[in-house]
This record gives C-alpha cells, sequence and structure tokens, in this order.
C-alpha cells in the first residue's frame, strides 16, 4: 500500500492539481453567470428574462454529463474545436451557473423591500442601490447555498475523466488499471475529494460566522 | 450651498395613485412651505403613507402634479429615464424617515449615516465621517458610532435614522410613522429629536398618531380619510374647533 502510495503520488499531486484548476474555476466563472443571470431575470426587460429563464431550464433540466459530452464532442461537428480542460470549464460553469442563478434570485429577493426604499430616499442610482446595499445583504443569505453548490462541483469535476482530462478520478483509474489495485486507489480518490469538500465545508462555516456577526 | 430657497419646497396637486385598482389616493392636494411643521393625520388606509411616499418617488401615482424643491417629478412630464433622473435630483434634497427606520443592517451607525453623502453626493470621506459624527451626537447618539444596527433598541435605530436623515443636508424630511413601530415608552426620546428639528427651522411631513406631538409642534394638520384630504388648517384650529365630522370622531378616538 505505502508503496502503491509513493508511485501513485506524483500523478496524484498533479491530478489534485487538476480537480482543483476545474472546481475554483468553474465556481468562479458560475458565480459571475449566476449573479449576472440572476440580475437581469429580476430586470424589467421581458425578453432577457425568457432567454435566461430558458437558460437555467436547460442546465438545470440535463445531466452534467451530457453537458461535457456536448461541449466536448458535439460541438467539433459545428466547427468549433475546445481543448478538453476548457471544454469541462465551459460545461461546468454553465450547468452552476445555471443553479447559481436561482440562488442568487432568492438572496436578492430576500432582502427587505425597505432597504431598497431606504437606498432610494438617498437618491441612489439602480446600481448604487444594488451594489451597496442589496448586495452586501444577499451574500450573507446565499452564502449556505453556495458553499453547497460548490461543494456539489468540487465531486462534478470527476466527469472530466470522460473527455481524457486526467484529473483525480481518471487517475485513480489509470494508476488501478495498471496495479490492478483498483480498491486502494478509488478509496485513496475518495478520501482527497472529502477531504477537499471538508475544507470547503469549513470555509463556508468562517464566512457565515463572520458575515452573521456583523448583521445577526 | 447655492441652491434656490423655494418658498413652497413640494406641492402636489389632484394626486391620483391606486394599487391594484383599488384607489388608495383620490387627488390630493398638499403644499409645504418653507420651515413649517406639517402634520398628516388620518385612520389606516387612508393614503397617508401613499401620499408622502409619492413626494419621493418611492409610489409613482398614475395622475396629477408633484414638484419638490422646483423640480417636476409628475407622471407624465418626460421619458421614464428623464422622470427617474429628476426623482433622483428630489431624493438628494429631501430625505426621509422610516417607520420600520430600513437601516443599512450591514453597516456600523456611522456608516450608515455617511452612505447616502459618500456614495450619493462624493463627499469625501473624511468629511462625512466628522459630520456623521456630529449628527449621531445630536441625537444622543455619540457612544453608538461603530454599533451595528442590530445591537441598538428601537428607539435608538430611529434616532439613528433620522442622523442618517439630517446627513443629506435635506430642504425637507418626511417622516413615516416614525414612531408607530417603538414600544410607547421609546417614543419620547424619538419625538424629543423631532420637536429639536422643528425647533431648528427644519421643514417637515410627518405622518403620525402622535397627537401631543402634532398639537405641540405642527404648524398646520392635513387630515385625509379614504384617499382624499378631508380637512387641513392651522394646527391650533385643527385640534381646537375641527369642522369635519370625521376629523372629530378621529380625534375623539385618538384623544382618549
Amino acid at each position: 500500500m505505502i508503496d502503491l502510495l509513493r508511485r501513485a503520488a506524483p500523478l496524484l499531486w498533479d491530478a489534485l492539481y487538476m480537480t482543483v484548476l476545474l472546481g475554483v474555476s468553474s465556481f468562479v466563472i458560475g458565480v459571475g453567470i449566476g449573479l449576472g443571470a440572476a440580475v437581469g431575470r429580476l430586470s424589467r426587460f421581458r425578453t432577457l428574462r425568457t432567454v435566461i429563464g430558458l437558460y437555467v431550464s436547460l442546465f438545470r433540466g440535463t445531466p452534467v454529463l451530457l453537458q461535457v459530452l456536448l461541449v466536448y464532442y458535439g460541438l467539433p461537428q459545428l466547427g468549433v474545436e475546445i481543448a478538453p480542460v476548457p471544454a469541462v470549464i465551459i460545461a461546468l460553469s454553465l450547468h452552476a451557473g445555471a443553479y447559481l442563478t436561482e440562488t442568487f434570485r432568492a438572496g436578492i429577493t430576500a432582502v427587505d423591500t425597505g432597504q431598497r426604499d431606504a437606498a432610494h430616499s438617498m437618491g441612489m442610482t439602480g446600481s448604487q442601490q444594488f451594489r451597496r446595499v442589496i448586495l452586501p445583504q444577499a451574500v450573507r443569505i446565499v452564502v449556505p447555498p453556495v458553499g453547497n453548490q460548490f461543494i456539489s462541483l468540487m465531486k462534478d469535476t470527476s466527469l472530466a475523466s470522460v473527455v481524457t482530462v486526467v484529473e483525480l478520478t481518471r487517475v485513480a483509474e489509470i494508476v488501478g488499471s495498471s496495479t490492478f489495485r483498483y480498491l486502494e486507489m478509488f478509496v485513496v480518490a475518495g478520501l482527497i475529494y472529502w477531504i477537499i469538500c471538508t475544507l470547503l465545508a469549513v470555509g463556508q462555516e468562517v464566512l457565515e460566522r463572520r458575515l452573521g456577526r456583523v448583521n445577526a | 450651498m447655492s441652491e434656490t430657497i423655494h418658498p413652497e419646497p413640494v406641492t402636489a396637486r389632484g394626486v391620483i395613485k391606486s394599487f391594484r385598482g383599488v384607489p388608495v389616493l383620490r387627488g390630493v392636494d398638499l403644499t409645504v412651505r418653507r420651515g413649517e411643521v406639517l402634520v398628516v393625520m388620518g385612520p389606516s388606509g387612508s393614503g397617508k403613507t401613499t401620499l408622502i411616499r409619492c413626494l419621493n418617488g418611492l409610489e409613482r401615482p398614475e395622475s396629477g402634479e408633484i414638484r419638490v424643491c422646483g423640480v417636476d417629478i409628475s407622471p407624465g412630464s418626460g421619458s421614464r429615464r428623464e422622470i427617474a433622473r429628476r426623482t433622483r435630483a428630489v431624493c438628494s434634497r429631501t430625505a426621509m424617515v422610516f417607520q420600520q427606520y430600513n437601516l443599512f443592517p450591514h453597516m456600523t451607525t456611522l456608516a450608515n449615516v455617511m452612505e447616502g453623502p459618500v456614495t450619493v453626493r462624493k463627499v469625501a470621506r473624511c468629511e462625512a465621517e466628522q459630520r456623521a459624527r456630529q449628527l449621531l451626537a445630536r441625537v444622543g447618539l455619540r457612544d453608538k458610532c461603530h454599533e451595528y444596527p442590530s445591537r441598538l433598541s428601537g428607539g435608538q435605530r430611529q434616532r439613528v435614522g433620522i442622523a442618517r436623515a439630517l446627513a443629506m443636508e435635506p430642504a425637507v424630511v418626511l417622516f413615516d410613522e416614525p414612531t408607530s413601530a417603538l414600544d410607547p415608552e421609546l417614543h419620547e426620546e424619538v419625538l424629543l429629536v423631532m420637536r429639536q428639528l422643528a425647533k431648528d427651522g427644519m421643514t417637515m411631513v410627518v405622518v403620525t398618531h402622535e397627537v401631543g406631538f402634532a398639537r405641540d409642534v405642527a404648524d398646520r394638520v392635513l387630515f385625509m380619510d379614504n384617499g382624499l384630504v378631508v380637512e387641513e388648517g392651522p394646527a391650533k384650529e385643527f385640534f381646537s374647533s375641527p369642522r369635519d365630522p370625521r376629523t372629530r370622531g378621529f380625534l375623539r378616538l385618538v384623544d382618549g
């Protein structure tokens, strides 16, 4: 076992890096998409609302794996060739973005309407109201569900293994198949995912506590 | 400040507003003269709150004329964008104190008071901070600068709300039932600040049920019922010899 791990360690390190890269970049882009789409969905432009509604519905209503496959294997047929890593990041970001759109929309609408009244009555523009008053309070409301989303996304990165990206799951499989030590390798990979997600959960808790102390 | 001083900072004519087909204001006129305290009274649902919310664009009336500090924000007086821009101009010259305080819970009291000047009027931070400290001292909360609103009592919160309103150096302050959410024993600390403000010559429009305050402080009283102004006049006359039977009935009820 020790020997196996020693041999697999360099591969696992690279794989860990790849998994975190996929997870974090998809999350960051997904948050951007979700925030923008949430604001659009609450705007007074009907067409925009409809388009965003359709996006959310499609990406929440189909499997992530299918979305990954579609971007990597499907798009080249339309002449769009994307390397595996960006393809996965695109698919995961869009997927997470759809869920986060709904999360942020809920967070924004949960802020008391009196807050908008107060900001308006000072003469703030719509965007000042949003940045200075609504968003900081919405962020606090959405930390738990967004943390959930991040954790879930971290594990979805394992789907990248089906489009040749060498991340944790793929490395476990490669080492497993060459040594016939599948059990050990998948358990190790599982443990690494678990540690990453535990760290994220702790981070979420710290953030919640810090934001909570301010408002309570 | 080199702003024109308006003898009548607020005028409204024939304001009509309904919510989902239910009429709330059915042609209301209102004039506020500079330096006066106008108290708006009336039973719940009579449209008082809606009326003052129309004065700073929190509600958009269907028709009527509204001018605040010389700026026309009447419905239909320009494009949507144009009216929104003018409404912001009105808001930066008026201020509102809310029944539910509506302080920003993610900011300290000091930051609450600084927010308008810094974000809207682009006052330098240090200058705004100095002014905010003065205002908090004026409402008796000098030692609460760094507290968050959640740690204050209702009366303290509302006093921060008043300091925040004053920070905008408004030509008019609109009070929307400032004591209605407070426990009775906390009313006086807020009313005291408001009395002082009136004495300093601030132009105030106050929607309230506080008869004592109205009697002592109001220059004029406007009584509303069912979306209409039923009676309007100098406070003395209003309380000593109300003309309308509805006013008399209301005063009997609230005066005990």
